[in-house]
């Protein structure tokens, strides 16, 4: 065969993988959404959940999520942007840099249940959080922070070098040039990295159901005070969040429509992980415009 | 490539007392790890004057350019010793504060790059950051500058727009304006027009002469007939020696070392 021919065949090869991936992929959010979205009303977004009657809702689960989130990345963000802005602007080359960046990848590959375990020892147990908010937080900082730290790594590495020298020859610091330079440019990478952080946070059941804990005491949706234990943003109570509660309903659920939640709490999860990708993508596009002007250019 | 006896050189000395000299060195040498770059290169730039370094690459004439800042302290494993005198103090050594210095002798880099900002703040940026905060400075500032960079007609009406969207030879002229907004005393320029096309290179030519009357001005360049046309004096480097250096007609015309010669006339480069 002449390089012509083999080059059509890899082609072909190379398109009909991606057709498959591409098609595995839309067979499964197409059959979530379908089997899910007819049991979606208001009622079920907002309601409470029932132990054993049918009709039951999802309102505290997704509250929860959603502020088990908000928890998480209040923790991780700063994190990770310390440590990704040292790892890429100031720590020198040597071994023990090295060794960081090594156990970074490692843990970054860390099953989630390992992290739900290794969080329940150390947050729920030695710390005395017990099943709470806070301990479910810390426990998806670990999971998250390592691939928040590496993307921020990369984000700020993809920053041309002459933008620094840019910073330095008109007299700024290496701190200055950094915040006001550096940084700024590698902001969408950074924040594309961040929302789709946001989306695994969300969708992780494993790493929850040891330190959230699987329900959630009776809430008092009148009280804001964090410090009052029926209060919804207290952060020292259990909460059961939207994908532990499909993990449950399935293995151990007695309501009748145990299968009708699962689908729609389950089209109501995979929608809102959609949300998240596509906000990714919009908003670190353009964000990327406004800095480089390429709307103007078409 | 032909070897040159490297004690054969002619460098003109400029301290005798008719010129005003704004920055000169003594004996610079500057090695990366083990490898030595440049051998010890003693050159006095005169005040308000253009100064061409020439030389094949890897002559040394960046890096020896790149040192009169001390651009190369960020590059680890760079030694630099020998003086480099500047208003009376030498900027080699450990007491002076780099970044105070570096608002005095400013620099444009070979590839144009603009700060990921609207035209304006970057512009303004750097002196925001020393503390200039009245608004009316800043607008004539920014003004001015891209004016002397000859940048003004063209992006006048947006200076919001972002400075990324502007073309290559745009781009550069802004890096300039950005540079000579901070006041400073020495522009260092490093191959500028080396990704411009000819007609951004004139204009760009046209900018550095107009810039003469208020700056000092060192340039690397490849490009011989711009050293030709630009420049007052011209050091022509070779192999981290600086061989000869005088006034540039006599370069150009009369070299005194074979070495100039040969490289002015294209024999090797």
């Amino acid at each position: 065969m002449n390089p012509r021919k083999w080059d059509k065949v890899a082609t072909t090869v190379l398109y009909m993988i991606s057709v498959f991936i591409i098609a595995v992929l839309a067979f499964l959010l197409l059959y979530i959404l379908i089997s899910g979205l007819p049991h979606v009303t208001w009622h079920f977004i907002t309601g409470r959940s029932s132990s054993f009657a049918a009709g039951g809702g999802i309102g505290i689960q997704l509250f929860n999520s959603l502020y088990l989130l908000i928890l998480s990345m209040l923790i991780s963000i700063p994190l990770s942007l310390g440590a990704g802005i040292y790892l890429s602007e100031y720590a020198p080359k040597n071994w023990l840099t090295d060794l960081i960046r090594n156990m970074i990848e490692i843990l970054s590959s860390l099953p989630s249940v390992v992290v739900g375990l290794f969080g329940f020892l150390v947050f729920s147990i030695n710390m005395k959080l017990g099943f709470s908010i806070l301990s479910g937080a810390l426990a998806l900082t670990v999971f998250n922070l390592p691939l928040l730290t590496r993307k921020v790594e990369d984000s700020l590495q993809s920053v041309h070098y002459t933008q620094r020298e840019a910073g330095y020859a008109l007299g700024l610091s290496r701190w200055e040039t950094v915040i006001h330079v550096v940084v700024p440019s590698a902001l969408p990478g950074i924040l594309t990295g961040m929302i789709l952080g946001a989306g695994r946070v969300f969708g992780e059941a494993a790493a929850l159901i040891y330190t959230a804990g699987q329900s959630s005491p009776p809430l008092d949706f009148t009280n804001w005070n964090p410090t009052y234990i029926a209060s919804p943003l207290n952060p020292l109570r259990s909460a059961e969040t939207l994908a532990v509660h499909i993990w449950k309903i399935n293995s151990e659920g007695i309501i009748p429509d145990a299968s009708a939640v699962s689908a729609g709490a389950s089209a109501i999860l995979i929608l809102f992980v959609l949300l998240f990708n596509f906000a990714a993508r919009y908003f670190g596009n353009k964000l990327y415009r406004h800095l480089t002007g390429a709307r103007e250019r078409g | 490539m032909e070897k040159y006896d490297r004690s054969d050189r002619y460098l003109k000395p400029l301290d005798d007392g008719q010129h005003e000299i704004a920055l000169a060195t003594k004996d610079l040498h500057v090695s990366y790890g083990e490898k030595e770059a440049i051998h010890g290169v003693s050159l006095d730039f005169e005040r308000f004057k253009i100064t061409a370094l020439i030389g094949a690459s890897g002559s040394g004439k960046s890096t020896y350019l790149r040192s009169l800042n001390r651009m190369n302290d960020n590059i680890s494993g760079t030694k630099v010793t020998g003086q480099i005198m500047y208003r009376g103090l030498d900027v080699n050594s450990n007491q002076i504060d780099v970044y105070e210095m570096r608002k005095h002798i400013g620099m444009v880099f070979q590839q144009p790059n603009p700060f990921a900002k609207s035209i304006y703040d970057n512009i303004t940026f750097a002196p925001k950051r020393h503390g200039e905060r009245r608004k009316q400075v800043l607008d004539e500032m920014v003004e001015t500058t891209l004016k002397q960079a000859g940048l003004w007609e063209q992006v006048k009406d947006d200076l919001k727009q972002s400075a990324l969207a502007l073309s290559g030879g745009q781009q550069q002229r802004l890096c300039i304006a950005r540079a000579i907004a901070m006041k400073p005393d020495i522009l260092l320029l490093d191959e500028p027009a080396s990704v411009l096309d000819p007609i951004s290179t004139a204009t760009l030519e046209d900018t550095l002469l107009e810039l003469k009357e208020n700056y000092t001005i060192i340039i690397v360049t490849h490009n011989m007939q711009q050293a030709a046309r630009v420049s007052d004096y011209t050091a022509f480097f070779h192999l981290g020696d600086a061989l000869e250096y005088d006034e540039t007609r006599k370069i150009f015309t009369r070299p005194k070392i074979k070495a100039t010669e040969d490289y002015v006339s294209g024999h090797f480069g």
